[in-house]
Order: structure tokens, then sequence, then C-alpha cells
């Protein structure tokens, strides 16, 4: 490196302070398309899970066919939607994209948390008069949600790092930061702090989706 | 449809396949820097988990690099490595896309290693083979079949993800796109979309086939087995590790 280069630290306080403002927008731009996208995927995969539960045969089907799309990369996935002006360079792309990376997860793991609801729980609901629906909503969802919630967690940190591939069409939360970091000349305490906080919001969520599941299971407690 | 009329146009240009920013070129560029990413990235991970594996340490070691890594944007880590002294470019992905390719490559040839049926492992002890002919005669051997698993992962992984580098100034097919999104050249983004999703799907079903190849007839049966079952390990926050495949992982970290 050349003596007369300027510094370019990876990290400095100055720049938090002068950029609080973006920052903060970043984030809260960030958390929106994360939380709105995981929500539609778990609105959209509860019914889709339920339905594969009843019908066995449709869980092959839907499970390949979020396999494959599983499958193809981000980039590409935005790349199919975004030229259509119906998405465009908007957020409701990043939205669309997320969800549908969302919801494998979410499908596979509520598809096995009910299948692996003990048969003989269900045969004992049943014998005291459980009705379908009473057995789905007050014994099955209950026993499945654990492994519910944990699909939940995944899902989510996983689309907090995934949202910041929004750059491509504008809208990447923190990533818009980490992507102006890079274009202004390797501004390396921009690229540092939008990353580090895009990391540090992933695991924040994570926590709190673990704090939940705790809360709404309290039986399962004394596993530990 | 239109534009996709216009994406299939761009697609049979002629113009479109030849010099630097041709089709065929950066195909061979993206294949180029995603074989190297997995090559380094076992060059980290194998002898670390062979290692964890015998030994049967670091089990939760193994569990919290694949958490995290879960938590970490692969555009964060490309960008990251492009503006350190590397300087952008191939060799700054090949680094970023390398330890991405960690976790899959260190779960599965740990998870390979301690799945080994311990009474084999017992056996081969009895002959008298000592600890290094255990692990490179009986447990390595066992584990080839999570081991292709693993090594598919962090493949199909990296080369999905290596379509990101462009946007930070890295070569490969993502080049297409991103220049695609620069000039608002719509048939263009597209074709870039089918063609690096393409090379996806490929390298997907190629390496299916090698880890299919490499998996003895009495696994096959096991996997298909496991396969629907192996949300479980998704499901159990614990972690624990005996339940873990290729798709769980693939479940995980694709995008």
């Amino acid at each position: 490196m050349a003596a007369d280069e300027p510094a370019n630290p990876w990290f400095t306080w100055q720049y938090v302070k002068d950029n609080s403002d973006d920052l903060k927008h970043a984030l809260i731009t960030h958390i929106e398309l994360t939380v709105v996208s995981v929500l539609i995927a778990i609105v959209i995969s509860f019914p889709l899970a339920l339905l594969c539960y009843r019908y066995r045969r449709l869980s092959g089907p839907v499970l390949g066919l979020t396999g494959v799309l599983y499958t193809i990369p981000s980039i590409a996935l935005f790349a199919f939607i975004a030229p259509f002006p119906v998405f465009g360079l908007r957020k409701r792309t990043v939205v669309f994209g997320l969800v549908l990376y969302a919801l494998l997860v979410l499908v596979r793991n509520m598809l096995v948390g009910l299948q692996n609801v003990p048969e003989d729980v269900r045969e004992s609901a049943r014998g005291m008069g459980y009705g379908r629906n009473r057995l789905l909503w007050k014994v099955e969802l209950p026993v499945a949600l654990p492994t519910i919630m944990a699909g939940v967690r995944v899902a989510t940190v996983s689309t907090v790092a995934l949202v910041t591939v929004g750059v491509l069409v504008g809208e990447g939360g923190l990533g818009q930061l980490i992507l102006r970091g890079f274009n202004n000349n390797f501004y390396r305490a921009e690229i540092l702090t939008a990353s580090v906080l895009t990391v540090a919001l992933g695991l924040t969520f994570d926590l709190l989706l673990a704090g939940a599941t705790r809360l709404m299971t309290p039986w399962s407690r004394r596993r530990t | 449809m239109n534009l996709l009329n216009d994406a299939l146009l761009w697609l049979n240009d002629p113009l479109n396949w030849q010099g630097p920013k041709g089709v065929p070129h950066l195909t061979y560029e993206h294949l180029y820097i995603s074989f190297f990413a997995v090559f380094f990235g076992a060059l980290v991970a194998m002898p670390l988990a062979l290692w964890l594996g015998h030994t049967g340490r670091g089990g939760g070691f193994t569990v919290a690099i694949t958490n995290v890594s879960r938590a970490i944007p692969t555009l964060a880590l490309l960008t990251i490595f492009a503006a350190t002294a590397i300087g952008f470019g191939n060799r700054a992905t090949i680094v970023a896309l390398a330890v991405f390719a960690i976790p899959p490559l260190l779960t599965n040839t740990y998870v390979g290693i301690r799945e080994v049926d311990p009474d084999v492992v017992e056996a081969a002890r009895g002959m008298g083979l000592s600890g290094s002919a255990v692990l490179l005669r009986v447990e390595l051997p066992l584990a080839v079949p999570l081991i292709a698993a693993g090594v598919r992962t962090a493949a199909v992984q990296v080369v999905a993800t290596a379509g990101l580098a462009a946007i930070v100034g890295g070569g490969g097919l993502g080049v297409i796109i991103n220049d695609g999104f620069g000039q608002q050249d719509r048939p263009q983004i597209l074709a870039g979309g089918i063609l690096v999703a393409g090379l996806a799907l490929v390298v997907e079903g190629l390496l299916a086939l090698v880890q299919h190849r490499v998996t003895p007839g009495r696994d096959r049966g096991r996997l298909l087995r496991r396969r629907r079952t192996d949300a479980d390990a998704l499901g159990d926050p614990s972690g624990d590790l005996g339940h873990r495949t290729d798709d769980e992982e693939r479940a995980v970290t694709v995008p």
C-alpha cells in the first residue's frame, strides 16, 4: 500500500455519528422488509402445510416445488421477477422473492412438526371425544409448536441475510449501505458497520423468537 | 410474452456469445471461481472435520458455525473481502465464497465420521489399527456418502452465490444481470437470470448423480428415508447433529 494513501479504518465512531440517520433509515427498512416477508410467508405456508398434512399425496409435489425454488440463486430469482412492470425496482419485488425462499423452511417444519405428533397423543384425544378441528388446534398444533417455531427462526434469520440482495433493485435495507460503501471508494467503515448491523439484527430476531418459543411452550421447559 | 421473447432473442444473439463479456467466457469464469472456492473451503474444512469427528470433539462448535454463518449475508462478506488488500475481483470472490463453503463441508464430514458404526471402529481397533489408520481406512471410506452430500451442498451454494459477486466488481454470469440492471435492459436481466439459474440447476443435477454413485445401494434407501424426516434437525433447536443431512443444510443456506 502506498504510504500517502488516506486512512481507511474498518470502524470509527465518527462514521456512526455522522451517518446515524442513514443507518437508522436502512435498519428500519431492513426490519420492515424482513417482518413483512416472514409474516406473508407464514400466512401462505400454514394452509399449505395443513393441506399437505390432510392429503398426504400433496406433500411430495409441494415440497418438491418449494425445493426447486430454493435451488434457484437469489440473484436469478430477482432477475426473473424485476423485469416485469408489476414488480420493477420496488420493495414488493424483494418481498416476493423473500417470501418464496421462506416458504420451503416453513412448510417443511410445519408438516414435520404435525407428522411427528405421537399417535398415542392423537388417539387419546380422539378417545376423549375431540373432533378433527379441535384435535388440530388444541392438541396437534401445540405439540408441533416447537418444530414450527424452529422453522420460523431459521426462515427469519436467513431472510435478514437475504434482504441485502435487494440492492439489485435498490431496496436492500442495510445492503444499500454496504453497496454504497463499496462504490464510495471502498469506504470500509460504512461496509463493516452495515454488515455488522445486519448480522446483529439476524441474531436479535433469533433470540427474540427463541424467547417467544419458550413463553409459548412452558411444558417443554423441563427438558433440561 | 414479449419480455420473454426479447430475453430469448438476447440469448440467440451471437454478439452476446463472444468476447470477455460473452456467455461462454463468463460461464467459464463462474465455474472457475466456484471450483477454487470449494477447493479452498475443503482444504480448511476437511482436515478440521476429520480431526473433530475422529476425536469426537467439537459437536457444539460445528453447530455454532452453521448457525452463525446463516446470519451472515453473502453480499456483506463479498464486499468486505473486496475492500481488503486483496482488492476487488475474482481473488476476493474466491476467498469470500470459500468461507461460505466451509459450514456445509464441515458439518457433513463431521457427521459422516461420527455416524460410523462404533462397533466397526471397535473391531478395527481390536485388529490393531492405529488411530490414523482407523480414520483413513475405516471411518473416512464409510463417511464418503455424507462427505459427497456436503460437497454437493457447498458447490451448489457457491455456484448460486457466485452470481452476487458481479455486484461488487467480480466476474461470472452475474455480470450479465448486474449490467442489465445498470443499463435498465430488461431482456438482458431476464436472460442473465435464466443462465444463472440454469447453471445452478445443472451443477445440482450433476453432483446429485455423483453423490448417488458414491453412495452404496444399502445407504441410498437410508438417505431417502432420512430425507423425509431430516427436517427434524431444523425442528430441534438444541441442534442434535445426528439428524443433519445435506437436505437440511440446503434448506437453510442456498439462496
